[in-house]
């Protein structure tokens, strides 16, 4: 038994370390895939998912652990190491040629390409696409065909490289239900061949339709390994976020029932924008709620959606009961709604500019383009908030770049304050930063909402949530699941519904 | 402790630091070789006018076009993190239209160069928009965009006023080229000054600097907080149109022709230079206008210095390179960060030294 154990087992990563300049990216991490197998790993944001994977085929180097394939320890030095030693990644967004032949891509870049003749590689190319089943011609342009079959010419690519382990990182984010279909198939059949699949996905179905075992990571530890039958997917969402079942609901009873009989500030209908489905929503003047659901169930994508920051395509949007358009993010702030977003360095920090700067963007543009702000007025503006917010800075000039995680979350969302909203959105305002800040931010939110702001409170810690807000919508796969209000609102309960459900 | 000292060298190397640095060296050099070098005469020209001269004036004289260029320029740089290359071009453009007004008939009265002038600034807007559209609307990259009006830019030019180069004799023109009667500083100098003022003028009534920072840094941020960046982007270009007018029209003044191959040929690249050696990223950003017009005047003189010293006009060019890439080279992040380190080192090293001389007396 144990050796037939040993024969089956294709690759196996041991004692996993890895380290970046003040953070322990992975420690102890152990992954084994066997042969024909498909194999999920999951983990919330920052779980250490990307890394393992990034160590496997040679982008990051380990600093401490074993990896061994078929028994034999190997070490992995680049992807091209990767690659020969028969590890391969089909990744998210396409890397193939669009502009070449399906035959080409398929060719390009090994060894011994530029010796064989196009007759023959072609005739080699539609073989492979035949005995995978890929609705594909070898002389087609790739770029004429779908986002599914070339996803699927990228794996054929691998799987003719003889690639043992094939590593598909997020490959169905992009494909509708059809097509992720027909890519099940397909990982299916090659299972039957042998090779072993790590399915890296936040789509919780899709785990469950075709993975045979789970591996979950958190905070960069191995939480464990499953067989996907034995595990609920309510229990693996509370594996991934960190809460046992039990632990759960022994908590939860905490928060009183507050019935909201304010007016009702915000107000929408069917709104629907580039990436977010069509959802209602309401929020009450004074009211905390909060969006949840696991990473890439849409939770930012509908407060984008509300702030106009993508491209809105249809819905009905009411302020104090009055119909009003919000298309672009200036629409929304003249409305007075203010938008803190998820990703601080991309959509928040404007890094160069000062303190000070930062602080009055946001009203300066609500001002408009002939009424600057006067530097005395800025001055006084930023010293206020540096003061009110505790803001550690070295004065009001520096760069905010060069602040840390945290006061540059508090420069952002004193730059919304300064405009006095009645409605502030805050997508993960405590993401990245330390205990003691995150206590302040949550401490300010339910104050503004004391002062009659209405707030919309995001964050991937179901805790704070619970603490902060009084209503609790849940998506899953890009749709509203759930609200949970009262006594509901427990974490046994949130669980439940990110799941699905079914406990 | 350790962050209020790179605080220090950071502002003590400031941006305007490396073209400061350069034009001082640039002094001494000439200083040593010449010392009557930077002498400054007071006295007549032709026409009768009491005139300053030297090469101290003609230097910051002939460095007006460069300058006002270069304010454009920086605009354009910090917005759309790219440059424009069709400057020389468009400002032959506006030069044909600045002349084809002036040649309407009639004579040339005060009312009809400004006429003339406004002429050829809409016109320069009106390509400024064109590449501006490209660049803001279609997102093309700035250089690739420009290169289209760069490349036909002359053509355009030729055919304004038919292929011919028409002469213009006022002494409206004159003046503007040379000396106003009464007023013993270079026309073109004035102009400058009074570009840069409106530029201050601009950024002191409108938030453009700001904005145009904000779009240039972190342009997904910029529009978020409502920031209308496919304006700002366009807008930078409708200036740099205003600025290509005014140095099309100091160049028509200044030879009383218009030439429509040799108008400020070759100008992009010296503007794009004074950018960068004014220590502006010309990535896009943060930008100060001073620093390019400094990097104008840097480039101005060591032009007139090599010439002094009797480089061949040819060779020229080469020098030329020498230097400037010695300047880009030192003004680089990785130079910059290195001397830093060392400066603070040198400062640890003799904090220490004093430290210990304290603790034995």
């Amino acid at each position: 038994m144990d050796s037939k154990m040993q024969e089956s087992t294709l690759l196996q990563m041991r004692h996993i370390e890895k380290r970046f300049p003040g953070v322990l990216a992975l420690h102890n991490v152990d992954f084994t895939l066997r042969k024909g197998e498909i194999h999920a790993l999951m983990g919330e944001n920052g779980a250490g998912k990307s890394t393992l994977i990034k160590i496997l085929t040679g982008v990051y180097q380990m600093d401490g652990g074993v990896i061994s394939i078929e028994g034999e320890n190997v070490s992995i030095r680049s992807p091209q190491d990767a690659q020969n030693k028969g590890i391969s990644t089909v990744y998210q967004e396409i890397t193939l040629c669009p502009n070449l032949t399906v035959a080409e891509n398929m060719f390009i870049g090994r060894e011994s390409g530029a010796w064989i003749k196009r007759k023959d590689y072609e005739q080699r190319a539609d073989e492979i696409l035949k005995s995978l089943g890929i609705p594909a011609r070898s002389t087609q342009q790739l770029g004429s065909c779908s986002l599914a079959v070339q996803q699927m010419v990228a794996i054929a690519r691998a799987v003719d490289m003889k690639c043992k382990v094939l590593i598909l990182d997020e490959p169905t984010s992009s494909l509708d239900d059809k097509e992720v279909n027909m890519l099940f198939d397909l990982m299916r059949d090659l299972k039957k061949q042998g090779v072993g699949i790590i399915f890296v996905t936040h789509f919780l179905e899709q785990v469950y339709e075709v993975s045979d075992r789970i591996t979950v990571l958190r905070n960069g530890e191995l939480v464990g390994e499953y067989l996907t039958e034995d595990l609920p997917q309510v229990e693996l969402v509370a594996k991934m976020i960190g809460k046992e079942l039990d632990e759960l609901s022994a908590l939860g009873e905490g928060e009183e029932e507050k019935e909201s009989v304010k007016e009702v500030f915000y107000e929408a209908e069917g709104l629907s924008s580039s990436d977010a489905m069509p959802f209602d929503f309401c929020i009450h003047k004074g009211e905390v709620n909060g969006f949840t659901g696991l990473l890439g169930s849409g939770r930012s994508e509908s407060v984008r959606a509300i702030f106009g920051a993508d491209k809105v395509n249809g819905g009905a949007v009411k302020i104090k009961g009055e119909p009003v358009k919000i298309t672009r993010p200036i629409d929304a702030m003249k409305h007075g709604i203010g938008y803190l977003a998820e990703d601080r360095k991309r959509d928040g920090i404007i890094a160069e500019l000062s303190v000070r700067e930062n602080i009055i963007l946001a009203l300066q543009v609500m001002n408009g383009f002939f009424k600057p702000i006067s530097r005395s007025e800025s001055e006084a503006f930023a010293d206020e908030y540096i003061k009110v917010l505790n803001i550690k800075t070295a004065s009001r000039e520096t760069p905010v770049g060069s602040l840390s995680g945290g006061n540059q979350q508090k420069v952002i969302l004193a730059r919304w304050l300064l405009t006095h909203p009645d409605y502030l959105i805050l997508d993960e305002p405590t993401r990245g930063i330390d205990v003691g800040t995150k206590l302040e931010i949550q401490k300010l939110v339910l104050k503004l909402a004391e002062e009659g702001v209405s707030v919309t409170f995001i964050s991937s810690e179901v805790e704070e949530m619970l603490r902060t807000c009084s209503r609790l919508i849940v998506m899953r796969d890009r749709h509203i699941v759930g609200e949970l209000k009262g006594r509901d609102l427990n974490q046994s309960q949130v669980m439940k519904t990110i799941a699905g459900g079914e406990a | 402790m350790k962050k209020e000292k790179t605080k220090f060298f950071s502002t003590g190397l400031g941006q305007l630091t490396i073209p400061l640095v350069a034009i001082f060296l640039l002094v001494i050099f000439n200083l040593i070789r010449d010392p009557s070098f930077f002498g400054i005469v007071l006295g007549h020209n032709n026409d009768g006018n009491i005139v300053l001269s030297g090469n101290l004036i003609s230097i910051i004289n002939g460095a007006s076009e460069l300058a006002v260029l270069a304010m454009g320029m920086t605009l354009v740089t910090a917005a759309c993190g790219g440059q424009d290359i069709s400057v020389g071009a468009a400002a032959a453009i506006a030069g044909s239209v600045f002349v084809k007004v002036l040649k309407s008939g009639g004579s040339i009265g005060g009312g009809k160069v400004l006429i003339a002038f406004i002429a050829a600034c809409v016109v320069a807007m009106l390509f400024g928009t064109f590449n501006g559209t490209l660049v803001a609307v279609f997102r093309i990259q700035p250089m690739i965009a420009t290169l289209i009006l760069y490349t036909c830019g002359r053509s355009i030019a030729y055919w304004i006023n038919g292929g011919a180069t028409p002469t213009v004799s006022s002494p409206i023109i004159t003046a503007i080229g040379g000396f106003i009667p009464g007023i013993p500083v270079p026309t073109p100098i004035i102009i400058v000054v009074i570009v840069a003022i409106l530029f201050k003028l601009v950024f002191h009534f409108t938030s453009l600097e700001l904005f145009t920072q904000s779009v240039g840094i972190n342009g997904s941020a910029a529009r978020l907080n409502g920031i209308n960046s496919t304006f700002i982007k366009l807008l930078s270009f409708i200036i740099l149109g205003v600025c290509v007018a005014v140095s099309g029209s100091i160049g028509v003044s200044r030879l009383g022709l218009i030439n429509h191959e040799t108008l400020l040929l070759d100008i992009e690249m010296d503007t794009i230079l004074a950018v960068a050696i004014g220590g502006n990223n010309l990535g896009g950003g943060k930008f100060r206008i001073s620093g390019s017009i400094i990097g104008a005047y840097v480039i101005q003189m060591l032009t007139v210095t090599l010439y002094a010293m009797k480089v061949s006009s040819t060779d020229v060019k080469a020098y030329k390179a020498i230097v400037i890439i010695l300047l880009v080279v030192i003004g680089s992040p990785v130079i910059k960060s290195r001397f830093e380190k060392l400066m603070s080192r040198f400062k640890n090293g003799r904090s220490e030294i004093s430290a210990k001389g304290a603790g034995e007396s």
